[in-house]
């Protein structure tokens, strides 16, 4: 890093940063670019991609989303009710349900990307949370609820801490690149669920020794539902945990030291390090609170609506994936995440469980999700096609800023 | 060449010292420790694996002190896991270790490693060129679905194997797009091809087969059986009657070490992957060696997922197939150094732990769940540098600015 790289100038405009900086800086510059516009645009062509796909293979698009939006409980807000007797009251409360999860998978990736790191092993962590919740939440179970609660989720929060501090720790000490550390420690998590929750598993339900699920949480580790009931999955006090946790990631990166210099370090490492900053420091720090967003997540989950986890149910969830999305979408920014998480929390209700559809099946309108989110991530990522729409704007304006001369 | 020369006229002893030699022994002897317990040979008592292990421990330890460290530490750790296996094997009853340790477990072995041969050398070719390649596991994804889809509609699982390519080849092309052209972040575009690959395919799968089985009587891909092997006594259930796919995959490695490290194309594409100004300044046009690099990879990766719905699958596809190949087979590049030998090795072990967790299933479903942990908990330990060191291509996933 300290050698002179032949393949980079000075980054003397934010242009030239995003093409050979950091990842943060060039997320700054997106930032920059735009503001609002972009990711709506962004989501919008996605749409617009994904409703082709769905018209060629013959079902009408218009009515397709419609059904999705129908699904998703957002005509809740025609006809607002608190009960959830009404469909669309109840859809809206599972959306919520999910939108809680992704918020924190969301700040998992958003916060780890603030400090230039690529955080793919949201998944990963919210599993350890996961398994960890369910185990405290079933032992201990004699505790108070209050005690019990935070012990389960707060263990759980600092097991995915951990779990993501490792490749953290990698990255700081012996510079292990935090995509493949965090891939492989996504994949060590799965295996060791399965096994977790497999026959003969430590954590295997003690009624039925055939069956590869784990044991309820004991009822003073559920958090108390604020919206329809427990055992129709209502919508828990996590959500505003979800929503406190929005705001504390917009605390931290922006009103405390630590967020200064995790933020130092994701625009530019060495000059952070030249500043007094201990970077090694900061990326291990920044990683291991990215993974208490999703061992949060996790535990949130266990111990709000699921109670308890199957071998089966491992490899479909894929919530930590989605966050990349919503961070994505969001720019890494409280607020975007926030919105970023009810558009995906909504598709991903929308068009699975919620979804009763003539025009789509749930079978195809799920995969749609998949499609959409990748349409987003991969617009989102492309640099260049932003810069030149911003570039184009600037150049519409009558009083255009001279630009560096950087790009000729 | 000449090094290769210089060291034939060295005596006999001198090249026994030679660290290099000496690595390799504890290697070899690592491995063996573990074999002598596990049948044919099943020596019952810990004593001769122990020996053997420890003789290797101590190569590797000689090997270290004269500067081989990264081969010298693999020498000790094969040692150590040979006793360790070893002693694990002489407790267990000999009915059971045969049932898991026959002939049929190296023909095992090739099926599960050659999707991660084909996903490996895959993500060499774009990573030597530069271009890290995050999208292995959805390429993976469409060459199983669309490969068994060509296969069924085409009728012959050659048109099956030219679709599932073709696809790969186009989901390719518009990641390089966005990775070249428009020099987005490689991880996160690779992560939108895994995205894509996976609602794509799934869709597809429910809209085309109604998310059922794909129809009786695909043609798969065959077996190639050679029948003066097919009838020996150990060879026989072991190579004698393997996929065609295999025996592919076999000679891509070759091949593949001989483009890229001894044609003057494979000199463009790792020009490309280390320094790609100091290529572009000669003459090299980046952007096509990568482009080219990039849609062969996404071939390649495509052929390793038609061979695992058409071929090992028989005909079959589920939704989400790869289930993680794609990753491994990732790992397998990076525990392989970038390096065709190097990642075959790694896809060998990472087979051979999936044959032995599959036949470990039916005495002890954790003993085998915990072991697919293997080939995830190796990269880690690899690329913390803990057994020297894995070096990437200099200029891997940086964007290249033409000038």
């Amino acid at each position: 890093m300290t050698s002179i790289d032949p393949q980079s100038s000075l980054p003397g405009s934010p242009e030239e940063a995003a093409e050979t900086g950091t990842l943060a800086a060039s997320i700054a510059l997106k930032q920059r670019a735009g503001g609002i516009v972009l990711p709506v645009l962004t989501a919008l062509i996605a749409f617009l991609l994904g409703g082709l796909v769905v018209l060629a293979t013959g079902h009408n698009p218009l009515l397709a989303y419609r059904d999705i939006f129908n699904g998703a409980g957002l005509n809740w807000v025609f006809h607002p009710t608190t009960d959830v007797a009404n469909t669309a009251a109840y859809n809206l409360s599972q959306t919520l349900l999910q939108t809680t999860t992704l918020i924190l998978c969301g700040l998992a990736v958003a916060f780890a990307f603030r400090c230039g790191m690529f955080n793919i092993g949201g998944q990963g962590q919210y599993f350890i949370g996961l398994y960890v919740a369910n185990w405290l939440g079933y032992d201990f179970a004699s505790m108070n609820p209050v005690p019990h609660i935070l012990l389960a989720v707060g263990a759980a929060t600092l097991a995915g801490a951990l779990w993501a501090g490792i490749a953290g720790f990698l990255k700081a000490t012996v510079g292990a690149h935090e995509v493949i550390s965090t891939i492989m420690l996504n994949w060590i998590a799965i295996w060791v669920g399965e096994w977790l929750f497999g026959d003969g598993g430590p954590l295997q339900n003690a009624a039925n020794k055939t069956v590869p699920i784990s044991n309820d949480v004991a009822d003073s580790a559920k958090l108390p539902v604020f919206w329809g009931q427990q055992e129709l999955q209502g919508l828990h006090v996590g959500f505003f945990v979800a929503l406190l946790a929005l705001v504390a990631f917009w605390a931290i990166l922006n009103r405390t030291t630590l967020g200064y210099e995790v933020r130092a370090v994701g625009f530019n490492p060495d000059a952070a390090a030249y500043g007094g900053i201990n970077v090694k420091k900061n990326l291990f720090r920044a990683m291991a609170i990215s993974g208490a967003f999703a061992g949060l997540a996790g535990a949130l989950d266990m111990t709000g609506y699921l109670y308890h986890y199957g071998q089966s149910d491992i490899p479909v969830s894929s919530v930590g994936f989605i966050g990349i999305a919503v961070a994505l979408l969001g720019r890494n920014t409280a607020i975007g995440t926030g919105l970023g998480a009810l558009l995906f929390g909504a598709l991903l209700f929308g068009t699975t469980h919620g979804l009763s559809s003539s025009v789509i099946q749930p079978e195809l309108a799920g995969n749609l999700t998949y499609i959409i989110q990748g349409l987003v991530v991969l617009f989102v990522g492309a640099d260049v096609l932003i810069l030149y729409i911003w570039n184009t704007r600037r150049k519409l304006r009558p009083r255009a800023k001279p630009t560096a001369e950087a790009a000729a | 060449m000449s090094a290769w020369a210089q060291r034939l006229e060295n005596p006999l002893s001198a090249r026994l010292r030679d660290p290099a030699t000496t690595g390799y022994a504890g290697l070899v002897l690592g491995a063996f420790a573990a074999f002598l317990a596990i049948p044919p040979i099943e020596a019952r008592t810990v004593t001769w694996p122990v020996l053997v292990g420890v003789v290797a421990a101590l190569l590797g330890i000689w090997t270290i002190t004269r500067g081989r460290r990264r081969l010298g530490w693999g020498a000790v750790v094969a040692g150590v896991a040979g006793i360790g296996l070893g002693m694990l094997a002489t407790r267990s009853g000999t009915t059971n270790l045969e049932a898991v340790f026959n002939a049929s477990l190296i023909a095992q072995m090739f099926a599960f490693a050659t999707p991660l041969v084909f996903g490996a050398i895959a993500g060499m070719f774009s990573e030597r060129s530069g271009v890290v390649n995050i999208g292995l596991e959805g390429m993976m994804l469409m060459g199983a679905f669309w490969g068994v889809y060509g296969a069924d509609k085409g009728g012959t699982w050659v048109v099956g194997l030219l679709a599932g390519a073709g696809v790969g080849a186009l989901l390719a092309l518009v990641y390089a797009y966005f990775a070249i052209h428009l020099r987005a972040d490689q991880i996160v575009g690779g992560t939108a091809v895994n995205f894509l690959a996976l609602g794509i395919t799934g869709y597809f799968f429910f809209q085309l087969y109604h998310g059922n089985y794909v129809s009786q009587g695909v043609s798969t891909i065959p077996n190639v059986r050679i029948p003066w092997i097919a009838g020996l006594h150990f060879l026989g259930p072991a190579i004698g009657n393997l996929n065609l796919m295999i025996w592919a995959g076999f000679a891509l490695v070759v091949l593949s070490y001989v483009v890229v490290f001894k044609t003057p194309i494979g000199l463009r594409i790792r020009a490309c992957g280390e320094h790609p100004r100091a290529a572009d300044t000669v003459g090299i046009n980046v952007y096509a060696v990568r482009y080219g690099a990039v849609v062969l990879s996404g071939i390649l990766a495509s052929i390793g997922g038609v061979y695992l719905s058409d071929g090992f699958g028989g005909g079959t596809f589920n939704d989400n197939m790869t289930a993680g190949r794609g990753f491994i087979a990732l790992a397998a590049m990076i525990f392989g150094n970038w390096r065709p030998a190097g990642a075959f090795g790694a896809a060998l072990l990472f087979g051979f732990s999936s044959a032995v967790a599959l036949r470990l299933q039916v005495y002890s479903a954790s003993a085998s769940t915990l072991f697919n942990v293997l080939p995830y908990v190796l990269t880690l330990i690899a690329v913390a540098g803990v057994i020297g060191r894995t070096v990437p291509p200099a200029a891997d996933g940086k964007p290249y600015r033409k000038q």
